[in-house]
């Protein structure tokens, strides 16, 4: 997962991040690198002249699958949460992107990996205020005019899952090694899903539609 | 000759059920598998595009305007009472709609985690700030988590008041135990343990509700949609007024049969907040409450004659069932591989930790994997093949079968024929186990096929898909009896408006659904040849329904109708077809194997899986790469059981100390032993460097359908566990075998050589 973090113009003021943290949120905050801000960050910030955020909704905008969403929602709200459809002032409900789906809300299924910046991120490990400025790719952007991604399309042909839960992630996941890495190795592909928790373990199948999809591509 | 049949007709929108007369034909059978085309072969899954998408929906995918977000509080001590609770502040919070007390002061609570009281809000956040906001006061008790602390007579009561947490007593015998052993040339006793294992349903257990007056409508992450249904009628004045659409779910394994208290809290939510409710799990919550299988403990004692014949077993086992009461098939004596004297006592120890649920081959798992390793150490005792003790033993040609095929894929003359006997730091052993299992269907099941004029066809019942691939089945048979395409029949369930749809438990779906699918496309091939009979003005006997649903009458190819222009003679209304359950289609008694090849790591007592191979039967195959799939996905939840899935109880706090995955693991691409095996007849011997997982499917040829997705399962953290064994020579009695346990089991065996 990428934790690299490019500039990030919002502070998240600590009074407030304390007062809304459970464990889940402040482990995701520290984990993910996100704005976990502690006193003296928060006075530096101020005379940086970076603009404090919350504890109530800030409008933000998304750019996700091309297109930008204007939303309101406090600046503790995950990227996975907004993309798919929580926010104070919420998007019409046929616009909510479930692709990316919550099964730990922690960092560590994979379930909400989508690309920020052609990366795979954990959406729900990223606030949706830092996500601002970069380019968010869900599930649903894969596929242009309809026609799937090799990915997409081995995974259905190689059966490589089962209940379908986990998939959107592995599809995203793998999505990242391709463009990374167009003729990966079968450990390249373990690598790049190892983030990812397959319940119902159709790994095999996985890794075999990943090798076929980069075979498809380099054809 | 005729026969009547039942045929819903669809008049000005409404079902109507007529009964008519169609041609003869024979009894029901499925035909020759050699001679199918769509059924039995590799066909993805009819819902892919939409899996791969984002497109399809789950519960937890529904989004609603106005929709809160629903969570609820558990308990945090793991025994004694409410004194207070106090939920003013959380109705309060700006963003909270409901505020649902579930426990008054005085209630007890019997485990961390039990639910006290349900919010909904705006946000999920909201909702986590508002449970924050709930002030509960607690008379706190002595509790006991620790199951082998438990029996104790000292041990807190878990029921306040009992006299013990051993509970649920009973036995079975068969033949004179006693003198039975006496006769034995070899006996082997130990205390051996299975673990008891979380679901980890990747989606975790919710709904989606929404009320319309007293009409609730519920999206549901559910095995049995119309069970569902009728337990929600108890909230909204009748089943009539509920309806419950499941078009895909996260996972289940046994846990997700009923509305449960989640699917209560979401409901009563709802209605208090005057507005849709979604209301999944937080995965810390699903992991500490009851979705998961029970743990047992058992001593056993097992003797045989000098030539490997059982002469008889004696079982004591300890079910841990948490605050209820559990069972496993250690109950029912030997499991499978069985003496003909033998003894079983059984009880169930109570802990303060919430209770199980069905999981997988409910309690077959953890007989196999403790009477598997039985013999694997009597088998060593005596100096004999273990493969060769169990043949002694047992003679169901089928399983006889599948354990040579298994033995000969696996390269079983590869194992070490002394165990423990191979030199070096990292050492390699091979093991197996089995399975036996029900698999067949119950009736009930109502198929609809319609046929529009336009050539459309869909096959309609109102079950789920776990995963398994249903819908495509459902899809298939039809296609398959009327000369279609795979694609054009579409598969449609998921909804409780449509017919009734089986539960999704036992590995019955296959067994329940498939009969009445194809009894409904039997019917409307019927059905269609009538119509077929009138355009081409002949005698329905004389027209037959070929290749791409083209009727014609026989002997005449010249005189014959397209499917679209015979689908164009259909009433304007269309074709719906019913049909029923039908015994003759399903048959029950699957059986299977696994053998496994591990290498462990004396140093530092890690176990890695090199291959599996599982050998299930199946009779007439629907899908052979989702059964496949079926099998594969059982290997690698076995390899989480044998090696990964502990769930930890912190004795000091009587929480969970890992409800999560980081620390509750499961099976990930690392672990997950490699790449699928493609077998094929011939049947090859795997390489001794080759590594992957082979699933095989062992065609039995018994012309019946039978679910498979629960035995698949049974055998492989035996196969594991004996792999371990055959590797290192000494026994890992309690599972998971972990790095810890295997060193320690390393430094018994070094203790008893010095």
């Amino acid at each position: 997962m990428d934790q690299e973090e490019k500039g990030r113009p919002f502070v998240v003021s600590r009074r407030s991040f304390i007062k809304g943290a459970g464990a889940g949120v402040a482990g995701a905050a520290v984990m993910g690198g996100a704005a976990v801000i502690d006193v003296e960050q928060e006075a530096e910030a101020q005379g940086a002249g970076l603009q404090k955020l919350g504890p109530g909704p800030v409008k933000v905008a998304l750019h996700v699958n091309g297109s930008v969403r204007n939303v309101e929602v406090e600046p503790r709200t995950t990227l996975v949460n907004v993309l798919r459809g929580v926010g104070h002032t919420p998007l019409p409900a046929d616009q909510a992107l479930t692709g990316a789906k919550i099964g730990c809300d922690r960092g560590s299924c994979g379930a909400c990996t989508v690309l920020v910046d052609g990366k795979a991120v954990y959406s729900c490990m990223m606030l949706a205020v830092d996500a601002q400025g970069r380019k968010i790719t869900t599930v649903e952007g894969l596929a242009q005019g309809g026609m799937l991604t090799a990915v997409q399309e081995e995974m259905i042909a190689k059966d490589g899952y089962q209940c379908g839960y986990c998939t959107p992630g592995f599809v995203m996941s793998l999505t990242a090694l391709m463009n990374e890495k167009p003729k990966p190795t079968l450990d390249d592909v373990k690598m790049a899903v190892s983030g990812n928790t397959c319940r119902c373990g159709a790994y095999p199948r996985i890794f075999e539609a990943a090798l076929a999809a980069a075979k498809k591509k380099g054809a | 000759m005729a026969r009547k049949v039942k045929v819903t007709k669809v008049v000005n929108g409404i079902d109507t059920e007529v009964e008519e007369e169609v041609p003869d034909g024979p009894p029901a059978a499925w035909g020759d598998p050699k001679a199918m085309r769509i059924l039995g072969k590799r066909n993805p899954r009819q819902e892919g595009p939409e899996k791969v998408t984002g497109r399809a929906k789950y519960a937890s995918d529904i989004v609603l305007p106005g929709m809160c977000y629903g969570r609820f509080l558990g308990a945090t001590p793991a025994a004694g009472k409410v004194a207070a609770i106090d939920l003013s502040a959380a109705e309060r919070l700006p963003g909270v709609k409901a505020v649902l007390g579930m426990a008054m002061p005085g209630a007890v609570i019997r485990y961390a985690g039990q639910p006290l009281a349900a919010v909904a809000a705006i946000t999920p956040e909201i909702a986590e700030d508002a449970l924050r906001a709930i002030k509960v006061t607690y008379e706190a008790a002595k509790f006991v988590v620790d199951h082998h602390k438990a029996a104790d007579a000292t041990a807190p009561k878990v029921r306040p008041g009992t006299p013990s947490n051993v509970v649920s007593p009973g036995g079975k015998t068969e033949g004179n135990v006693e003198d039975a052993f006496a006769k034995a040339a070899a006996v082997v006793e130990g205390t051996y343990e299975a673990q008891t294992r979380l679901h980890c349903c990747l989606e975790t257990h919710g709904h989606t509700v929404k009320w319309d007056g007293d009409q609730l409508t519920v999206w549901a992450s559910t095995q049995f949609i119309q069970g569902v249904r009728d337990q929600f009628g108890s909230l909204a004045g009748g089943p009539k007024n509920v309806r419950v659409i499941c078009e895909h779910m996260g996972g289940g394994f046994g846990s997700k049969f009923g509305m449960g208290d989640e699917g209560r809290m979401a409901a009563l939510l709802a209605k208090k907040a005057n507005a849709p409710v979604r209301f999944m799990l937080a995965r810390q919550d699903e992991q500490m409450w009851n979705f998961r299988g029970p743990g047992a403990v058992a001593d056993i004692k097992i003797g045989a004659a000098a030539d490997g014949t059982l002469v008889a077993t004696h079982i004591r086992a300890w079910n841990e069932g948490g605050e209820q009461a559990a069972s496993t098939s250690l109950n029912d004596g030997p499991y499978i591989v069985a003496p003909l004297a033998w003894k079983a006592e059984f009880s169930s120890v109570l802990t303060n930790t919430a209770g199980t649920a069905a999981l997988r081959a409910p309690g077959r798992p953890q007989a196999e994997v403790i009477w598997g390793a039985a013999l694997d150490d009597l088998a060593a005792k005596l100096n004999m093949d273990p493969l060769e003790l169990r043949k002694k033993n047992h003679n169901d040609p089928v399983r006889v079968a599948e354990w040579d095929l298994g033995a000969k894929i696996i390269g079983w003359d590869r194992r070490q024929k002394v165990p423990g006997s191979a030199p070096g730091v990292k050492k390699r052993g091979i093991g197996m186990g089995s399975a036996t299992w029900g698999g067949g269907g119950g009736g009930g099941a109502q198929v609809d096929v319609v046929v529009g004029r336009d050539g459309s066809v869909k096959a309609i019942n109102g079950c789920q898909d776990l995963g398994t691939g249903a819908r495509t089945y459902v899809a298939g048979i039809v296609a398959e009896e009327l000369g279609l395409e795979l694609h054009q029949v579409q598969g449609v369930i998921g909804d409780s408006l449509m017919g009734f749809g089986h539960a999704s438990g036992g590995s019955t779906t296959t067994g329940s659904i498939a009969p009445a699918v194809k009894m409904a496309a039997v019917n409307a091939k019927d059905q269609l040849l009538i119509a077929a009979a009138q355009a081409l003005k002949v005698k329905p006997e004389e027209v037959e329904l070929g290749l791409g649903g083209k009727a014609q009458v026989k002997g005449q190819p010249g005189k014959s109708l397209t499917w679209k222009q015979l689908c164009a003679t259909l009433p304007a209304s269309g074709l719906k077809v019913r049909g029923e359950w039908n015994a003759d289609l399903q048959t029950s008694g699957a059986r299977g194997c696994d053998f496994a090849e591990v290498e462990v790591d004396t140093e530092t007592g890690k176990v890695t899986v090199l291959k599996v191979v599982g050998v299930q039967d199946c009779g007439f195959l629907l899908n052979r790469l989702q059964a496949e799939s079926q099998v594969m996905g059982a290997i690698i939840q076995g390899i989480g059981t044998a090696l990964l899935e502990e769930r930890h109880m912190d004795s000091v706090t009587g929480r969970m100390l890992n409800p999560n995955f980081e620390e509750y693991k499961l099976c990930g691409s690392f672990e997950a032993g490699g790449i699928n095996i493609p077998m094929d007849p011939p049947y090859r011997t795997l390489g001794a460097e080759e590594r992957g997982i082979v699933s095989l499917i062992f065609d039995t040829p018994t012309g019946k359908v039978i679910g498979i997705g629960e035995p698949a399962i049974i055998g492989v953290q035996a196969a594991i566990a004996n792999a371990i064994f055959n590797a290192i020579g000494v026994r890992v009695y309690q599972m998971p075998a972990t790095p810890d346990r295997v060193l320690a089991a390393l430094a018994r065996k070094k203790g008893a050589q010095a």
